[in-house]
């Protein structure tokens, strides 16, 4: 075993969002020394776990491109539970539900989303809010219910910040926030695995769509000297690979509806619903004998001659679902 | 005589000069409500200022093109303006920023600059 291969993320196409699987290899004397090393370093030993990417249910939502309301939701919880291996953690990026300006209306959405992802036997759930939850009353329902927007955790071995770019109206995370990210920073090594995960974007994707975060460059500025960034993230309802200088960002698809491809699509329009395959380009697909569940390549690799050492950015070879 | 005459010709030139340096900027009227813009286009010139007067009807938007510095809250008590001058000709899309319902993502408008 080198170096690079002490630490692996595996993404699995579960059917349901996005599975990803953090795996040290801690077996052979070469592996134990570092995790020894990531220990004195970033405060905590690497462990494995797994975690669960879901994004964009959009509760209460319905229209013609999905009429099936929170079914692809509870399918997904669904094949999530089914895991034999359930995940450490849910990360919920966002429009958990569709706003209403009727009054009470949208703290029903809410409680919904709550009642059904309660079903998860995976119990740490955490979430970000989207501007569908959060932007028109700046949060303060959102609050109520799922709590601070904006939150850091460490979970064996990797730093994890929700960051929140939809509560104040705008798409934008605000000087405060970003002080508050430098804080909270301050105590690691720039060798700390990181997973950020928000909202939109944090770099321009379509800024005419509104797939960006207009201060988003000056958070990454902020993580710029970490080595070991990742980024998560829902809003644009479909996948997407994105690698800015110090960071990688991954979006996981919708459960509820699909927006069509930016870089040759004129408008904003989601793509139609089709009866006869209501979840073909959701992030939830059904897992057939046909069709097993593909194991893509996924590493989080040490930086063996980066003059330091630290936990690289997730690379994935195949899609997530 | 001549002086005068020189005079009153001086007065004319100066006049218009500053008649010029002092003219307006040309105003294109804007509004803004959920979940449009109207008009829904407007052609601009390159390098010639004009004054872009913003109204929202309904609630709070914005009003955001970043290559032309335009960033605008706009609030239904109180006309927004900015007065900018296109310095490269092109097509640029202004959205609302201000997040106002479920229509919010298609609000926009396109802002032509021509030679």
């Amino acid at each position: 075993m080198d170096r690079r291969e002490f630490l692996k993320i595996s993404g699995m196409s579960l059917g349901a969002g996005a599975l990803i699987s953090v795996a040290p290899a801690m077996g052979s004397p070469l592996g134990q020394k570092v995790r020894h090393l990531f220990r004195r370093q970033n405060g905590e030993d690497p462990q494995a776990f797994t975690l669960v990417q879901l994004s964009d249910a959009h509760v209460g939502f319905s229209g013609p491109p999905n009429p099936t309301g929170t079914k692809a939701l509870e399918q997904a919880i669904d094949i999530v539970n089914g895991l034999k291996q359930q995940p450490d953690l849910i990360l919920f990026t966002g429009d958990l539900t569709h706003e209403s300006e009727t009054p009470g209306e949208h703290a029903k959405r809410m409680q919904t989303f709550k009642d059904l992802t309660s079903r998860l036997r995976a119990k740490k759930i955490m979430h970000v809010p989207g501007e569908h939850d959060a932007a028109l009353d700046k949060g303060v329902l959102y609050r109520q219910f799922f709590g601070d927007p904006n939150y850091s955790f460490d979970h064996k071995g990797v730093h994890f910040i929700a960051l929140d770019n939809v509560s104040r109206g705008k798409p934008i995370v605000g000087a405060d926030q970003i002080d508050w990210l430098k804080k909270d920073l301050a105590r690691f090594p720039t060798t700390a695995p990181i997973i950020v995960f928000t909202h939109r974007p944090l770099f321009d994707l379509r800024p005419d769509w509104e797939w960006f975060t207009r201060d988003g460059h000056q958070v990454l500025d902020v993580l710029a000297p970490y080595e070991n960034v990742t980024v998560l993230y829902g809003h644009i309802h479909r996948h997407d690979v994105h690698e800015t200088e110090h960071a990688k960002h991954y979006a996981s698809k919708s459960l509820i509806f699909a927006f069509p491809d930016p870089t040759t699509a004129g408008d904003k329009k989601p793509i139609a619903f089709d009866k006869d395959n209501p979840f073909r380009n959701l992030g939830l697909q059904q897992i057939t004998e046909k069709r097993p569940l593909l194991v893509d390549d996924i590493e989080l690799t040490l930086r063996e001659f980066s003059g330091t050492n630290g936990a690289q950015q997730i690379s994935r070879a195949g899609a997530f679902q | 005589m001549k002086r005068y005459v020189w005079m009153i010709l001086l007065a004319v030139v100066a006049t218009a000069v500053i008649a010029q340096e002092l003219k307006p900027a040309n105003v294109v009227a804007i509004s803004a409500k959920r979940f449009e813009f109207t008009p829904k286009e407007i052609t601009l010139k390159k390098g010639e200022p004009v004054t872009l007067h913003v109204t929202a009807s309904d609630r709070d938007h914005g009003f955001l093109q970043e290559d032309l510095g335009i960033d605008l809250d706009l609030t239904p008590d109180k006309a927004s303006e900015i007065t900018i001058t296109p310095k490269t000709a092109g097509r640029f899309v202004a959205i609302c920023d201000t997040f106002c319902g479920s229509g919010h993502g298609n609000m926009k408008m396109v802002i032509n600059v021509v030679e």
